[in-house]
């Protein structure tokens, strides 16, 4: 399928590389392939790569991509994946300036991808991975039929969401307690002291009883099942769940999968606007002939358009790296600024430093898009973006513009990428009721779950679990315990 | 070549006609293609499987959002998609949208709802001539020459034989150089076609109702206008009495009264009799209501009024009937007694939004 970049193409991509490097851009090898439309969008049906397990869902990507493309509704134009060597493709039909564009674009993601902190903990060799998957879910086929392990595949799809989103950096286990190690029940001492007669004073009988009933908790925890509520609710049906042999090894496979996602969907707006900030930076300084500009201007502001119901995370990335680069190469940062009232003086506050270039490169190192937007996204940037808050107006049965106050938009904006904008879920007992019953809990944060959704759900985590699932949550700010026993769906309040 | 996706293509076309996996049926959704016609954003109905996961509720979350506009001033529809662009683990994907025109828009919905083209009444029809200026010829008559395309002949040939001097830049066209507009005679089929669209607008019709119709009838004037040419359209509205309205009225009047259904199917007899041929026009009559008429006498009018003078002059009469909270929904089941297996009547429950996509097919479908 690969084909060799054409002597032309290999010219243009050493010329961008060239540039790329200059910049200080620092990214592992990458290999560019020319596919043609049909190629390219069954690559990005499978997510970036030539080689998957088969399921329907890449099929209807694929429809979807097809279609958009034979209608003229829309065209993909490039692919990157995160891999060493950085793979990326090119389309084939695309004009010499177009694939200039898409090389620096690329050149930009490989960096992001080489250097950025969530991505320390990939799989580098993801490429190959995915094909051995593939390999591993085909022989499965093979032997046990296509709808079963299909099914199957469906099931756990339905649950590939409920991963912990932070753990490669957390560590959120305690380390294996060594047998019989804590086992007795604790006493509390209290403090000690060689005078007898002190004793009771620094230890009043209410501390030690507010100790010993800590320690008994504490005692009580380990004894809970898992010992802390889990947020990978993935890892403790993979530990838990009575499943077959090649089950636990689909499952397994999604996880990882999972896994090696989710770094990406976490940085979205920063990895796509770093290299849209080096698309623009290297086309518009270096690369750009005279007679290529209407084409580039043309695809660049396609690509950075927006429309007021969807937030373009190319755009607000892009953005925001140049609007710190200026700040910091005009000193608008630290102490003195922030407390600076004086309107003027902030406006042609200008101190020369220079810092901007270190700077985007110091955050495209240490943040994600949380942090990013957290730290950086002001109150003059949401102003001078035009950002809004939308929401669903029942009344007049519309989306609406519900306010641009800077606290609340950015307070929306969070929440929306918090937990790669996903509801936390975790297990907090895998022993619910002492019958084996499974228990989740939603811890909300205000947005209720879709509740036919969360039923169906239900429904995936019990043909896995194989006894009954109950999920805690709150539905119109009422505590609910949703349930499944696998025949019967029910609802009952419960307290909060 | 054959790709690898293809096994991939073909399961999911096969779990989405049903063939396969029965299970999955129930998350069928209609996707959207967004398409962008001038301002305004139209969807294209594509199928998709929605596998389900723990996720918010798509109301009450909203978003953050980019561009002009007031506080309290709507997004318009198809501008919203929460939820997206967040998930969906394809990453660096650049995707370009673009404008469709509306013929485009239609041979879209053609092929995804598989409508058959339309075959106009097999009368003797009239085939008018027009003149279309398509092309430049080197003769013709004076009142048509070219005057651009002369010059840039005469500049042409002047640089070519070195006659032309830039500094004293004098263009002479001889004979030779002088073009001409030249024409084409078009057939033009004259297959004219009217609909005639009739809503009820009593009390039980609410805002959502209207939505459906609305959806409906934006979609349906844009196939048949790709069908014929010169496309007119009526519109009726109607409680206890029927009227004609404009089109801004035929879609945002709210009346609250009975429904005399009867009285709009007289008005449409009417205006076919006054203005609409059945030998030169295609005619074609939609009708939306939510089924509740006022009494079984005024439904038996309805029935005869069809019977005995519309189905002989139209193309197709089409009947949907939208669900509304407080409908009977009786007025379909008296038509599906009363015309069993008749050809030119398209009878079609909405029960939503969803449900659009699928009554089209049935009013389009028969390929009248």
């Amino acid at each position: 399928m690969a084909k060799n970049l054409p002597p032309h193409l290999q010219e243009l991509r050493e010329e961008i590389e060239g540039y790329a490097r200059g910049y200080g851009l620092d990214f592992f090898d990458v290999v560019f392939e020319v596919l043609t439309y049909d190629e390219i969008n069954m690559v990005a049906a499978y997510g970036g790569f030539p080689n998957r397990y088969p399921h329907w869902r890449f099929g209807m990507e694929y429809e979807q991509l097809a279609k958009g493309y034979e209608y003229g509704l829309s065209k993909i134009y490039e692919m990157v994946i995160n891999n060493n060597p950085t793979y990326a493709y090119l389309l084939e039909a695309n004009a010499d300036v177009d694939q200039k564009l898409v090389m620096a674009h690329v050149f930009g993601h490989g960096d992001f991808f080489k250097n950025n902190y969530m991505f320390q903990h990939t799989n580098r060799k993801m490429m190959d991975e995915m094909a051995n998957h593939a390999t591993r879910v085909r022989r499965y086929i093979d032997r046990l039929g296509v709808e079963l392990v299909e099914d199957f595949v469906d099931r756990s799809l339905s649950l590939e969401n409920l991963i912990d989103y932070h753990s490669p950096f957390i560590q959120r286990k305690p380390r294996a307690r060594a047998e019989g190690e804590g086992e007795a029940t604790p006493h509390v001492q209290g403090f000690t002291t060689d005078r007898e007669y002190m004793r009771g004073f620094i230890n009043p009988k209410e501390y030690l009883e507010a100790e010993q009933k800590r320690l008994d908790e504490e005692q009580a925890k380990q004894k809970r099942f898992p010992e802390r509520p889990e947020r990978d609710v993935l890892l403790f049906l993979l530990d838990h769940a009575p499943l077959e042999r090649w089950e636990h090894d689909v499952l397994s496979i999604l996880r990882d999968e999972a896994y090696y996602f989710a770094p990406q969907g976490q940085t979205k707006i920063m990895n796509e606007g770093w290299a849209s900030f080096w698309h623009s930076t290297i086309m518009t300084q270096k690369a750009l002939r005279d007679s290529e500009v209407i084409d580039y201007a043309d695809h660049h502001s396609g690509t950075l358009g927006t429309r007021p119901g969807a937030l373009n995370p190319y755009k607000l990335g892009i953005e925001l790296y140049r609007d710190i680069e200026d700040r910091w190469n005009k000193g608008r940062f630290g102490k003195e600024y922030d407390e600076c009232d004086d309107l003027r003086a902030r406006r042609s506050w200008d101190k020369k430093l220079g810092l901007g270039r270190q700077k985007i490169f110091e955050v495209r190192r240490h943040y994600n898009d949380v942090t990013f937007i957290d730290e950086f996204l002001t109150a003059e940037f949401a102003i001078e973006q035009k950002l809004f808050v939308y929401g669903w107006s029942d009344k007049r049965n519309q989306w609406e513009i519900l306010d641009r106050e800077f606290r609340k938009v950015k307070d929306k904006l969070l929440h929306q990428i918090t937990n790669f904008g996903q509801p936390i879920i975790e297990v907090v007992d895998g022993n619910f009721e002492n019958r084996g019953e499974l228990l989740l809990v939603h811890r909300h944060d205000g947005i209720d779950l879709q509740p036919d959704y969360a039923k169906e759900t239900l429904r995936s985590l019990v043909s896995l679990w194989r006894r009954p699932v109950n999920l805690v949550t709150r539905i119109e700010g009422k505590g609910m315990m949703l349930g499944f026993d696998g025949k019967e769906q029910s609802e009952r309040k419960v307290e909060l | 070549m054959s790709l690898k996706i293809k096994q991939d293509h073909a399961r999911f076309k096969n779990i989405v006609r049903g063939r396969i996996k029965q299970n999955l049926k129930k998350f069928i959704q209609k996707g959207e293609l967004l398409g962008k016609r001038g301002g305004e954003t139209v969807t294209i109905p594509l199928p998709t499987i929605d596998i389900p996961h723990f996720r918010y509720g798509h109301k009450q979350q909203g978003g953050v959002g980019q561009g002009e506009g007031e506080v309290g001033s709507s997004l318009g529809p198809g501008q919203v998609e929460p939820g997206k662009g967040q998930a969906g683990e394809g990453e660096g994907e650049h995707v370009l949208e673009v404008e469709v025109s509306l013929e485009e828009l239609a041979a879209i919905l053609g092929e995804e709802l598989e409508l058959p083209r339309i075959q106009p009444k097999g009368r003797d029809r009239v085939v008018a001539t027009r003149t279309r200026y398509t092309g430049v010829n080197t003769t013709g008559p004076e009142s048509l020459r070219h005057f651009k395309r002369t010059y840039k002949q005469a500049l042409r040939r002047q640089i070519a034989s070195g006659t032309y001097d830039a500094r004293a830049p004098v263009i002479v066209p001889t004979h030779e150089d002088r073009r001409y507009r030249s024409w084409k005679l078009q057939p033009l089929p004259e297959n004219n076609a009217v609909i005639i669209y009739m809503m009820d607008v009593s009390g039980s019709m609410g805002d959502e109702q209207k939505e459906i119709v609305r959806i409906e009838s934006f979609w349906i004037d844009t196939w048949l206008r790709s069908q014929y040419k010169g496309l007119e359209c009526r519109y009726i509205i109607h409680d206890a009495v029927a009227r004609e309205v404009d089109r801004e009225t035929f879609f945002h009047t709210r009346e609250s009264g009975g429904t005399m259904i009867s009285s709009a199917y007289k008005l449409c007899q009417e205006m076919i009799d006054a203005d609409y041929s059945p030998s030169a026009w295609n005619i074609y009559p939609f009708h939306f209501s939510d089924g509740d008429n006022w009494s079984a006498d005024d439904t038996r009018l309805c029935l005869e009024i069809l019977r005995d003078r519309m189905l002989p002059a139209v193309n197709l009469f089409c009947y949907g009937q939208v669900e509304s909270p407080y409908g009977s929904g009786q007025f379909i089941k008296d038509l599906r007694e009363g015309f069993d297996g008749q050809e030119n009547l398209s009878l079609s429950e909405i029960a939503d939004k969803e449900a659009v996509y699928g009554s089209i097919k049935e009013f389009l479908g028969k390929g009248k």
